[in-house]
């Protein structure tokens, strides 16, 4: 089994997996960074989102091959303290309810304020459209980037 | 709709279960209590009763017994409790309860029915703990009862203003006895309970630590998923594991009660075999099943009679002495629970003991089963209730958790088991098809005289629970009923029946179940017959409902925030639904465009009554929520059948709403102290007719089958 040198959330790990493993596998059952979800295994849903280089992508259809030469970001690296922006938001908010897909909320929504600073409620539409979420916490999701973009500005 | 008339589904499995009867008894049987006033115990804590643990370094850990599916219950609950024993918000710690048969009661989480059927229980618990502490810190004083007082953790000496923690008074307080009666808070008393205190497992779920059960992981642990017959009544004929045998990570392919199961090293290892599997199924007598030929039978069902479920007055007689005579036939479809959260258990099973971590709403049902498969007592089998991700009535099943124990039992090792979505939306517990006939007779006035509806549908408890004893009449499934037999609008001759007809597709609980259905068809019927009436949709449900002041105050109040009464934006249409379900009170108005074919819903204005309201932010969450899912039945997906298969498998062929098809919503709550109903399930069945009206307010077509599809619309 080849061996795959992975940098996650900083740090430099080793693997060995076949290299058409999806990433998803790797942080869950060889790495456990549980934080990251399954639940469509065909980039349809976005709760597996991640990010690639700063990049939201979705780590059930990325190959393992294809991130080893990249910046790897879980939920769990999203910040040092779980108090990033969007995460202190999200709790202001009350946003989660199953709370399931909200990893990959968190992760896209994060990357779109990195991205733009100031969103309108299209261009929420836009970045964050492709995560389901079954609970319907949209309206929340909304609100709560509308106030971490605030608060990220303030700085 | 009268709570004690109604028997809902859940109450059954509670029956069958005879888990309900323990809830009383469980709470004041504080047996360690007398344990430790006998001297034969020695704790620190203090539990009065199994709800609550008061620790000596004050903080309070408060027991749910219900399961966490996004709903609030980790911290809806906690909270009647604090709010009675006077607590201090920042003390409280919540635990989940693992299963018990008796306990904790009914652990069943569904029907809307967490706070509702624990606001007494929980109050009194709350209540005697407190009045026990306060009488320690009396006696600790030597002084009267009635000069001390609670607040916040502790109990205070008015005159002296001595004051003693909570966490100091366990000791004193755990020798005393248990108080025969309480006096509960009246609701100007309560400072927790109506207060938007935010939910204690916001935290964890955004940064990724909350722990479903997915996320479990044990020493030793091997993966494991399952493949079941796609074809419904169908078995395992042959397989060949040679080629999935061949896939690194692969352990083993064998044959379980409901089809394969593939064990692996990892999880994709175990997805991996799973394809490689050759496998021959026996199709059963199922495998030219399809939606056709379901709608058929429902069509041939629905001429003959059905078993009554309601008759008041002589709806025939009445209609056939109408000036007016309307009908119409609605249909829905089947639908998926499509949890985001697909199917899994994590097991291990030993000689002596099983322990199992499970997302299921019937823990207690689940720790049977375990103990049946197994062999071993139920006191063997512990059974750890975890975050659930989403439940909606689907983890009313415990399919996955017998899988997960009957593998780890036969490789004696503890597996971690993951369905693939595809098997997770092809073998779940639909809510049923169903087909609605209505007739509704007016006067020359335009008053209702009479309405009939045929419900025809399978049957849940028929179809699903066949092992069950049935409690009711034969042929009557009441629950079929549920939200056609109690309309509250005021009409002199209403018959009501029920065609059962079942298939052999599974059928489950679907959030707010046959209230979903059924609301559809009679409040996109009764918008029908306002339209006869030629009165204002609005105008006539209220004039419908004067003798049901709280469905026609929700109503009044939808309809006042909506501002139906002025014009809507140009190009914008509204429609108004009212339906009261699991006890609640629910008015929805929807705001559309149609423009084509293109049907877009702006906004919703939501009103609910669910009496003393325990936390604002929730019970609004859960309508956002119902609407949200409603929606996704009312404009997205359906579950169709072909060759006695699911045609769907994933979210490209099942799909959901988006966050750019999310309306904007407004939630407005009575305000209420009657006491607490559901909210879980009551803002869905508004949502479907709200924006079928307001379709045919924008282009004057009737909306009779969902979801509504682009040739139901007039650009189309």
């Amino acid at each position: 089994m080849p061996r795959f040198i992975l940098t996650v959330n900083g740090k430099e790990q080793s693997v060995s997996v076949a290299p058409d493993t999806p990433l998803l596998w790797v942080l869950r059952d060889d790495l456990g960074l549980t934080g990251t979800k399954y639940s469509c295994g065909r980039g349809l849903c976005g709760t597996c989102t991640i990010h690639l280089d700063g990049e939201p992508t979705r780590s059930c259809m990325t190959t393992i091959e294809y991130a080893e030469d990249q910046e790897i970001t879980t939920i769990e690296g999203l910040s040092q303290d779980g108090l990033h922006p969007v995460q202190k938001a999200w709790i202001a908010e009350d946003v989660p309810q199953c709370g399931y897909c909200q990893s990959g909320q968190i992760m896209t929504a994060a990357a779109l304020l990195r991205e733009n600073s100031m969103p309108t409620d299209s261009d929420i539409d836009v970045a964050m459209k492709m995560n389901l979420c079954r609970c319907g916490t949209y309206q929340r999701i909304r609100k709560a980037i509308h106030r971490a973009a605030e608060e990220m500005r303030r700085g | 709709m009268a709570e004690q008339t109604t028997i809902s589904r859940r109450d059954f499995i509670k029956v069958s279960s005879a888990a309900g009867a323990g809830l009383v008894i469980g709470f004041y049987l504080p047996a360690k209590n007398r344990l430790l006033a006998a001297g034969i115990e020695s704790q620190k804590s203090f539990e009065p009763n199994v709800w609550i643990a008061i620790n000596t370094d004050n903080s309070v850990t408060l027991t749910v017994g219900r399961s966490e599916m996004g709903q609030g219950v980790r911290t809806s609950l906690p909270m009647i409790i604090a709010d009675e024993m006077d607590l201090d918000w920042s003390q409280v710690q919540v635990s989940q309860a693992p299963a018990h048969p008796d306990r904790y009661g009914s652990q069943s989480t569904g029907s809307s029915r967490s706070v509702r059927t624990l606001w007494t229980p929980l109050r009194k618990a709350g209540a005697t703990a407190r009045e026990m502490l306060l009488e320690a810190a009396s006696r600790q004083w030597m002084v009267n009862k009635s000069e001390c007082y609670t607040e916040n953790g502790a109990v205070i000496h008015s005159k002296s203003e001595r004051k003693l923690a909570y966490g100091d008074l366990t000791t004193s307080a755990a020798k005393l006895p248990v108080p025969p009666k309480v006096s509960l808070k009246s609701a100007e008393e309560f400072t927790i309970i109506g207060k938007n205190i935010p939910r204690t497992d916001t935290p964890q779920k955004v940064d990724g630590t909350a722990t479903f059960a997915m996320d479990i992981e044990i020493p030793g642990m091997v993966h494991a998923t399952v493949v079941r017959c796609p074809i419904f009544g169908g078995k395992l004929k042959s397989f060949d594991s040679r080629k999935a045998m061949q896939i690194d990570g692969v352990l083993d392919v064998f044959e379980i009660e409901e089809g394969l199961a593939v064990v692996a090293e990892s999880t994709w290892n175990s997805f991996e075999g799973r394809k490689a599997v050759d496998i021959i199924w026996d199709e059963g007598a199922t495998g030219d099943l399809d939606s056709s030929k379901i709608d058929e039978m429902l069509i041939s069902r629905s001429k003959k009679k059905g078993a009554v479920g309601r008759k008041a007055g002589n709806a025939k007689r009445a209609l056939s002495e109408s000036a007016k005579i309307i009908d119409a036939v609605y249909e829905a479809p089947f639908q998926a629970h499509a949890t985001m959260e697909p199917m899994c258990c994590v097991a291990d099973v030993r000689n002596d003991m099983c322990k199992i971590w499970a997302p299921t709403q019937l823990p207690q049902r689940a720790q049977k089963d375990a103990a049946k498969i197994t062999g071993l007592p139920i006191e063997k089998v512990e059974l750890n209730v975890t975050f659930l991700g989403g439940g909606f009535g689907r983890r009313s099943f415990n399919d996955f958790v017998s899988d997960a124990v009957e593998i780890s039992k036969r490789i004696t090792k503890p597996v971690k088991l993951l369905w693939a979505r595809e098997d997770d939306m092809q073998h779940d517990y639909y809510r049923p098809v169903s087909r609605h006939i209505l007739k509704g007779g007016l006067n020359e006035h335009g008053d209702v005289t009479a309405l009939t509806h045929r419900v025809v549908a399978p049957s849940i408890i028929f179809s699903s629970y066949v092992t069950f004893p049935v409690p009711f009449r034969e042929k009557l499934d009441k629950v079929a009923l549920e939200g056609a037999k109690n309309v509250a609008y005021n009409i002199p001759n209403i018959l009501v029946d029920y065609k059962m007809a079942n298939t052999a597709i599974p059928v489950g609980w679907w959030r707010s179940v046959y209230d979903s259905q059924n609301a559809f068809a009679t409040e996109c019927f009764i918008d029908e017959l306002a339209t006869a009436a030629e009165k204002d949709p609005f105008e006539f449900r209220l004039e419908l409902l004067s003798n049901s002041p709280r469905d026609a105050g929700v109503l009044h109040l939808a309809a006042e925030e909506s501002g139906w009464n002025t014009k809507p934006p140009i190009g914008r249409y509204r429609g108004i639904s009212c339906h009261a379900s699991f006890g609640s009170y629910v008015a929805q108005v929807a705001e559309v465009s149609v423009e084509n074919d293109d049907l877009r819903v702006h906004r919703v204005v939501c009103a609910i009554d669910c009496g003393q309201v325990v936390n604002p932010s929730i019970v609004k969450a859960q309508m956002e929520s119902g609407i949200v899912y409603g929606l996704s039945a009312t404009l997205k997906g359906e579950i169709t059948i072909e060759r006695g298969r699911v045609a769907q498998s994933n979210f490209h062929d099942f799909p959901l709403l988006r966050i750019d098809e999310t309306p904007e919503i407004e939630v407005y709550l009575v305000n209420s102290s009657e006491p607490p109903t559901g909210v879980g399930e009551p803002g869905l069945p508004p949502i479907a007719p709200a924006v079928a009206n307001a379709v045919f307010a924008a282009s004057g077509k009737r909306i009779r089958r969902l979801p509504i599809r682009m040739g139901d619309l007039p650009g189309a």
